[in-house]
């Protein structure tokens, strides 16, 4: 479901602009780094990206057309998020999904151009990232067979695209052009989108498993299961000389991107965001005008008396400051949390590799 | 919604707009649509006038409306949404033709129907009046990663070379008398995709060994640099600052 122009409103869509290009632009990094290492290539990452991430972006371009019946007439397609991301890494799946929305809304005048950042973060961006994070757990849980690599994009593909419709609901909510109240949106977004999610996680599941069947090493989400070398040596099956590791491939300083990172959030949570929420939000106009605040009390979200609550700051007065301070407050929480996850992994992954 | 894509996109011819460097005019169509967003919907008479503007344009590029209407059909999906919307948004009720509908959901359809539409003419236009790589030419000149312009390139290129790929796997799967008909068949159809995902990594393997035995290093050397003069840039901007005016015209009105 590609969103048009004019559906969503101009500064949501700067912003989702914004958010989709640092997606795109951490994505080719990421990129580079899967399709480089993947095979005996090494070290030719940046060229290696162009040809194959092109082909694949092809490929997710031509299944979107294959239709498969589903009954009396009708037919559906694959969305191809997750079967991206499993068969080919979750940078390259966001790259790829990204450049086939940017061709489609160029070129073939499907999406509109001020909604490609909207099309690129709810296709792109948390159909994959919740695909794959799921699948990646999933593996990680599961024992190490083929069955489970298959219920795991199963499970996947199901889920990852009703939370592209609760995405597309969030940014509907916030910057939605019009009144259709938001809980039934919701509704009949992820009611509808679970019912395309079955079909797409069978599809999945089942071209998971052929490309598995046949050529395993191509699946990116299932690297692990391929069984080491070995050599028949004088009748016995020896372990064959693992390959020597690639030097570590140097990144450029990561420093400077995270700080610009951290002060363009601080900039758009602070300052941008009060322009986001400064026209009176339609679901909450509609809701006073019409009299549902007293049914919508049952939605009250259990926060609701937080001192955050509202995305402003109890207690002071002027509205675009203490909205600007939710925002900075809420950036910085998340910053803390996300960099107290990253710490433990990385100390884990560290304590791991010294025990090894 | 990826069905209806068959076209042929671009329309060979020698006119002012199709001369415009590509660059120009993908800025000239986004700045349109930019102030065809910010536009409020009560200013009826601002859309037509942008109608009229884009007619103009298509007449001045010599695109056939037919041609133009027939591509518009893209935006069916949404327009079904927007129908539905006058019976869905709580608000003020009016009566037309004995049938009550919501007058916030009238003007909630008639924006979405508005913008969209538009929008998607222009890019209609855009697409109709400048050739695919000249387009990724002008969005490089605008800035856009070069590894990203390289991506969508192969991937305009070999897309019709994977579409034909499935289309003869399709008459393969047919000529053995293979019908798909309901859930039942997902697994062949399925095991297709999957070829087809492997058939494409492969060729993707193939085409980057035999660039880089042409000496392929990672960047493709840009061999025709599109610059715009001055003279070109107004051209190009006149869309848009017309819309400007028109819309400047629409928030005080």
């Amino acid at each position: 479901m590609h969103v048009p122009d004019g559906f969503i409103n101009a500064p949501v869509s700067a912003v989702a602009g914004v958010v989709a290009a640092g997606a795109v632009a951490v994505s080719l990094r990421g990129a580079r780094r899967e399709l480089g290492g993947a095979s005996r290539a090494e070290g030719h990452g940046g060229e290696r990206a162009a040809p194959l991430a092109g082909l694949v972006a092809a490929f997710v371009f031509a299944v979107q057309m294959l239709n498969f019946p589903v009954a009396a007439g009708t037919s559906g397609h694959l969305l191809g998020g997750a079967l991206a991301a499993i068969l080919v890494g979750p940078w390259t799946g966001v790259l790829c999904i990204a450049v086939v929305l940017l061709v489609q809304g160029v070129l073939f005048a499907d999406g509109g151009l001020t909604a490609l950042g909207v099309n690129i973060n709810v296709m792109g961006v948390v159909t994959v990232v919740t695909a794959y994070a799921l699948f990646r757990g999933l593996v990680l849980v599961l024992p190490r067979t083929r069955r489970s690599v298959t219920l795991a994009s199963f499970v996947a593909a199901l889920v990852s695209v009703p939370a592209a419709a609760a995405a597309f609901t969030l940014v509907y909510a916030v910057g939605g052009t019009t009144d259709v109240p938001v809980g039934k949106v919701l509704t009949a977004m992820v009611g509808v989108h679970v019912l395309i999610g079955i079909g797409e996680a069978v599809i999945t599941m089942l071209t998971v498993g052929a490309v598995l069947a046949v050529r395993p090493d191509l699946v990116y989400g299932a690297r692990g299961l391929t069984a080491p070398l070995k050599l028949r040596v004088d009748g016995e099956l020896v372990d064959a000389a693992p390959a020597a590791p690639a030097a570590p491939v140097s990144t450029g300083s990561p420093k400077k991107l995270w700080i610009g990172g951290v002060v363009t959030a601080l900039v758009l949570a602070g300052f941008v965001s009060f322009y986001a929420s400064a026209s009176p939000d339609g679901l909450e106009k509609v809701a006073a005008d019409q009299g549902i605040d007293a049914k919508a009390d049952a939605y009250e979200h259990a926060t609701a008396d937080s001192p955050l609550a509202d995305y402003g700051v109890r207690g002071i007065a002027a509205e675009r400051l203490s909205g600007g301070l939710a925002g900075v407050i809420g950036v910085g929480a998340t910053l803390a949390v996300g960099t107290g996850v990253f710490l433990v992994v990385r100390r884990r992954r560290a304590a791991a590799a010294e025990s090894v | 919604m990826g069905a209806g894509h068959a076209h042929k996109l671009y329309r060979h011819g020698h006119s002012p707009v199709h001369g415009l460097p590509p660059h120009t005019k993908i800025v000239a169509a986004l700045g349109f649509v930019v102030v065809v967003v910010s536009t409020p919907r009560e200013a009826v008479w601002a859309f037509a006038a942008y109608a009229a503007l884009l007619a103009a344009v298509a007449a001045r590029a010599r695109i056939p409306a037919g041609f133009l209407l027939r591509r518009l059909l893209v935006e069916v999906p949404f327009v079904a949404f927007a129908l539905l919307m006058p019976f869905v948004v709580p608000g003020e009720q009016t009566r037309v033709l004995g049938i009550s509908l919501s007058v916030p959901g009238l003007w909630g359809a008639w924006n979405v129907l508005a913008k969209g539409t538009l929008g998607t003419a222009a890019s209609v236009l855009l697409a109709a009046t400048t050739e695919l790589r000249a387009l990724l030419l002008g969005l490089q000149r605008l800035k856009l990663p070069p590894l990203l312009v390289q991506i969508a390139s192969f991937m305009i290129r070999y897309g019709d070379v994977v579409t034909d790929e499935m289309r003869r796997m399709s008459v393969a799967r047919r000529s053995r008398g293979f019908e798909a008909r309901g859930v039942r068949h997902w697994g062949v159809l399925a095991k297709s995709a999957g070829a087809l995902f492997i058939r494409s990594y492969e060729r993707g393997e193939r085409v980057h060994l035999a660039m880089v035995s042409r000496g392929y290093t990672g960047t493709i050397p840009v061999l025709d640099e599109v610059t715009a003069t001055r003279a070109q840039w107004a051209h190009a901007a006149a869309l848009p600052l017309a819309a400007l005016l028109i819309c400047l015209l629409g928030r005080t009105l």
